[in-house]
C-alpha cells in the first residue's frame, strides 16, 4: 500500500512542479533561442549561440526597457527534435519571442508548427532552406538572415564568366539546405549558358566516396562542392588521391578553416576555389571588423565569426532592435511587435537588411576566392560584394516560382 | 515473476482481481485523473510521448525480457508503420498521400510492423545474445540509410510532414485531452496484453525456451517458430506506438528511426527494468523527463552529460533498472512498517 500512496504523491508532485510557470515579474521579456547543442553540428550550434549572446550583450541584456531572460533549447538537427524543443520553449517556458533554428530542414518544420502557435513569433537562426519562407509561408515566422540561393548570389555568373568553367558537376549532401545552395549556382550558371551534367548526393556524414567520385564524368571543367565540415575535407582528400584534377567551386559552408589549412597537393587544387555566401572572412569595411573584434570577446570563440553566429547575431539583434520599438510589449499576442519587425530594415556588420513581402530578408552577399596570403596561409580573398540580393535572385517572382520547388532534380540543364 | 500454476480454478472474478492488483487499479486512476492538473505540455509533450516510448520498449521488453532476444530495430518496425500512415493517408509532401481513411490506414500500418518484425525476427531467431543485438542493429542501420536515400517510396532526408490524427466522433485526435487518452487507452491495451501473454501457456513455453531452448526442443517446441511469432506480436504492440508517434510528430522521417532512437529505445528499457512490463513505461518517463529538463539544470553545453550519468547512476546502482531498484528497496519497507507497528 505504501507505494502505491508514494508513487501518487510522486506524480501529484511531478505534475505540480510541471505547470507552466508564470512570468516572474513585468519587466523581464523571455527570448527563446533554439540552436543545436547535441549531435553532428553542434559546434556550429554553439557559435551561433555566441552571435546572439554578442546582440544581447551589445543591448546590454535589455530589450524594450526589459530585462532579456534567455531560455536555450537544443536540438540535434533532425526536424523532429526541433520541434519538441521548440514546443518546449514555448508551452512550457512561455517563451514568446524565439530565435532558431539553425539547419534546413529544422527551419521547415519549425515553420510548420509556427502555424499553429499564432501568437509566438519565430525568428529565424540560420536555416537556409527556401521554402521556409517562400513557398506556404507563416505569418508569423521572420528571417533576417538569408537562405541558401541568396548565399550563391554572382557565383553562377563568375564561374561561367570569368573562370571560364562551361560544365560543371556537383556534389553536395542530401538535404533541403544543399539542395538550395545548388538550386542558387545553378539557376546563374545556366542561365549564363553553363551545364550540368551529373549531379551527386550524398548522405551526411559520408566516409567513402569511391563511388561517387567514379560517376563524376572525366570531361567537367569544374566540380562545385556543397558539403559541410568533415564530409567536405573527406570528399577533397579522396578525390585528390583518386587522381582528380579538375578545379573546384565551393558552397557557403564548404571552403572552411580546416579545408583551408590543408597540404601538400590538395593544397594546390584549393587555391583559387570561389565560393559566395553571406559573410567574407576578410571583408574590411570598419562596420565588419568591429563585429570580427565584439566576436572575440564571445568565451571560446573562432579567430573569426563563422555564418552561424552572424546569422544568429543578426536575427537576435532584429528581435531586439523591433522589441525596443514596441516597448517591449508582446501582450497583444505579439501582433505590434511582428509589424514593427516586418518594417525593419537596419545595418548590419554586413550591409542593410531589410525583408520583402514573405519575410525573407534582403541583403548583401559575398563572392569570395581561395589565395595564398603573404604568410603562406590560405585564405578566401573578398572578390565582390554583390549588393542587396533579394530571395528570387533577381529574377521576377512569378518566373521564379515557376522554376518550380528546389529538389533533387530541380533545377537540371544537363 | 513466473507463477506458479494454480491448481485449483477459482471464480474467474477473483482470479482477474487478483491478477490485476489493487496497485495498478490505483495508477490507472491516477493516470486517469492526470489530465485535471497538467498543462497541455506535460499531458502530450511528457505523458503521451512517455506512453508511446513505454509502447515501443514495451515490445522490446516482450523480446528481451521473456524471450531473451535483444532486438534494436523495434523502432524500425514502429518507424515502418509510421512510414505507412504518411503513404497510405494524407501528407502535404506531394509523395503517395493515398488519402485512405485511418480505420483502413492504421490496421495496414499495423499489420505491416507485425509482419516487418516477423522478417527481422526470422532472420535472427536462431542466433543468441550478442548476435542478435548485432543483426538487429544492421537491420535498423540499413533501414535508416535506405529511408534516407530511398524517394520513391520514403522520399529520402525529408520524409514525410503534415500527417494529421483524424478527427472521429466529433473529436480531434491530436488535440492534448483526447491524444493522452488514446495513447493511455493504446497502452493500456499493450501493457495488458503482455501481462496476459505472459501467464498464458504461449508466454510461459516463451520463457522456458529462453531459459532452456534445447530441453524445450527436446519438448517438441518448435524453437524458431515460437521466436518468430513472438516477433510478430512485439511489432504489432511497436507498430500501434509507430502510429501515435507519427500522429505526435504530425511528421515522419529517417531521422526518427536513426540508430540514436534504436539505442534509445534500449535505454529506455533498461532503465526501467525488464522484468516487469510496468518497467518500459516507468523508463520512458523517466527519460522523457530528462531529456526535456536537463537543459533547464545544468545548461545547453553538458545536459547530455548530466543525462549520461543519471543513467549510468541508475545501472551502477540497480542492473535491473528502476524496476530492480524497488526490489531492493521493498523488504527494507515492509520490516520498517512491521517495527513501528500498526
Amino acid at each position: 500500500m505504501h507505494i502505491h500512496r508514494r508513487t501518487l504523491l510522486a506524480l501529484a508532485l511531478a505534475t505540480g512542479l510541471t505547470a507552466p510557470s508564470l512570468a516572474l515579474a513585468e519587466d523581464t521579456i523571455k527570448l527563446g533561442i533554439l540552436a543545436t547543442f547535441e549531435g553532428a553540428f553542434t559546434v556550429l550550434g554553439e557559435d551561433g549561440m555566441r552571435g546572439a549572446m554578442l546582440a544581447i550583450e551589445e543591448a546590454n541584456g535589455m530589450a524594450g526597457g526589459k530585462k532579456i531572460e534567455i531560455v536555450k533549447g537544443s536540438s540535434d538537427a533532425s526536424p523532429d527534435s526541433a520541434v519538441r524543443a521548440v514546443r518546449k520553449l514555448v508551452e512550457q517556458d512561455g517563451v514568446k519571442v524565439v530565435v532558431g533554428p539553425l539547419s534546413g530542414d529544422e527551419g521547415i518544420a519549425v515553420k510548420d508548427y509556427a502555424k499553429t502557435q499564432p501568437d509566438v513569433t519565430f525568428i529565424n537562426g540560420t536555416s537556409a532552406a527556401q521554402d521556409t519562407t517562400l513557398r506556404d509561408p507563416a505569418e508569423n515566422f521572420f528571417r533576417f538572415s538569408t537562405d541558401g540561393a541568396q548565399w550563391m548570389a554572382g557565383l553562377g555568373t563568375y564561374a561561367f564568366n570569368e573562370k571560364g568553367y562551361k560544365k560543371v558537376a556537383t556534389v553536395a549532401e542530401d538535404y533541403s539546405f544543399p539542395y538550395t545552395q545548388v538550386f542558387g549556382f545553378m539557376a546563374e550558371f545556366c542561365k549564363a549558358g553553363g551545364t550540368v551534367p551529373s549531379k551527386s548526393w550524398v548522405p551526411i556524414g559520408n566516409k567513402d566516396y569511391s563511388s561517387v567520385i567514379a560517376a563524376i564524368p572525366d570531361d567537367v571543367d569544374a566540380i562545385y562542392v556543397a558539403l559541410g565540415g568533415a564530409d567536405g575535407v573527406n570528399f577533397l582528400t579522396q578525390y585528390q588521391q583518386a587522381g582528380g584534377e579538375a578545379p573546384l567551386i565551393g558552397g557557403s559552408i564548404t571552403v572552411d578553416q580546416t579545408v583551408l589549412s590543408s597540404k601538400g597537393k590538395m593544397r594546390d587544387v584549393v587555391i583559387g576555389t570561389p565560393s559566395a555566401g553571406p559573410i567574407a572572412d576578410t571583408n574590411d569595411t570598419p562596420e565588419w571588423l568591429a563585429f570580427v573584434e565584439a566576436y572575440k570577446k564571445q568565451p571560446d570563440a573562432f579567430p573569426s565569426p563563422s555564418l552561424f553566429a552572424h546569422g544568429y547575431y543578426i536575427n537576435t539583434k532584429a528581435a531586439i532592435l523591433a522589441l525596443d520599438e514596441v516597448g517591449g510589449d508582446v501582450s497583444d499576442g505579439g501582433k505590434k511587435f511582428r509589424e514593427a519587425l516586418s518594417k525593419l530594415s537596419f545595418d548590419t556588420p554586413t550591409g542593410k537588411v531589410s525583408l520583402d513581402k514573405n519575410r525573407n530578408a534582403v541583403a548583401d552577399m559575398y563572392l569570395t576566392e581561395v589565395s595564398e596570403g603573404a604568410d603562406g596561409n590560405l585564405y578566401n580573398k573578398l572578390v565582390k560584394v554583390v549588393s542587396q540580393v533579394n530571395q528570387t535572385l533577381g529574377i521576377p517572382e512569378e518566373e521564379f516560382l515557376a522554376l518550380g520547388a528546389v529538389s533533387r532534380e530541380n533545377p537540371s540543364c544537363p | 515473476m513466473t507463477l506458479a500454476i494454480e491448481t485449483p480454478r477459482k471464480s474467474r472474478v477473483d482470479t482477474l482481481l487478483g491478477d490485476i492488483g489493487i496497485g495498478q487499479v490505483l495508477l490507472a486512476v491516477a493516470l486517469l485523473l492526470y489530465p485535471a492538473i497538467a498543462s497541455d505540455f506535460f499531458l502530450t509533450q511528457i505523458g503521451g510521448y512517455s506512453l508511446i516510448w513505454g509502447m515501443i520498449a514495451l515490445s522490446l521488453m516482450m523480446l528481451a525480457g521473456y524471450g531473451g532476444m535483444v532486438s534494436l530495430a523495434q523502432i524500425t518496425v514502429a518507424g515502418l508503420a509510421g512510414y505507412m500512415v504518411a503513404i497510405f493517408g494524407e501528407n502535404n509532401s506531394n509523395v503517395h498521400g493515398f488519402g485512405w481513411p485511418w480505420w483502413v490506414v492504421v490496421p495496414i500500418a499495423v499489420f505491416v510492423a507485425g509482419i516487418a518484425s516477423a522478417l527481422i525476427g526470422a532472420i535472427s531467431a536462431r542466433t543468441d545474445g550478442i548476435y542478435t543485438i548485432m543483426i538487429t542493429l544492421a537491420i535498423a542501420t540499413a533501414m535508416y540509410y535506405f529511408t534516407q536515400q530511398n524517394y520513391a517510396l520514403f522520399n529520402g532526408f525529408p520524409g514525410f510532414t503534415g500527417i494529421r490524427a483524424p478527427d472521429f466522433l466529433g473529436i480531434y485526435w491530436r488535440d492534448p485531452m483526447p491524444f493522452y487518452y488514446l495513447c493511455l487507452g493504446v497502452a493500456v491495451v499493450a501493457y495488458a496484453a503482455v501481462l496476459y501473454c505472459a501467464r498464458s501457456t504461449f508466454g510461459l513455453a516463451l520463457q522456458a525456451l529462453r531459459d532452456n531452448p534445447r530441453r524445450m526442443r527436446a519438448l517438441g517446441f518448435h524453437v524458431t517458430q515460437h521466436k518468430i511469432v513472438t516477433y510478430f506480436y512485439a511489432g504489432l504492440i511497436a507498430g500501434l506506438a509507430g502510429v501515435l508517434l507519427v500522429w505526435f510528430n504530425g511528421r515522419i522521417s529517417p531521422g526518427t528511426i536513426g540508430v540514436g532512437a534504436a539505442i534509445n529505445v534500449l535505454i529506455i528499457a533498461v532503465i526501467g527494468g525488464m522484468r516487469h512490463p510496468i518497467g518500459p513505461f516507468l523508463g520512458a518517463l523517466v527519460v522523457v523527463l530528462m531529456q526535456t529538463f536537463a537543459i533547464d539544470i545544468v545548461g545547453a553545453e553538458r545536459f547530455n552529460t548530466l543525462i549520461g550519468l543519471f543513467f549510468l547512476a541508475i545501472v551502477f546502482i540497480s542492473p535491473d533498472g528502476l524496476l530492480g531498484l524497488w526490489g531492493k528497496l521493498k523488504p527494507h519497507l515492509r520490516q520498517e512498517s512491521l517495527r513501528s507497528g500498526p
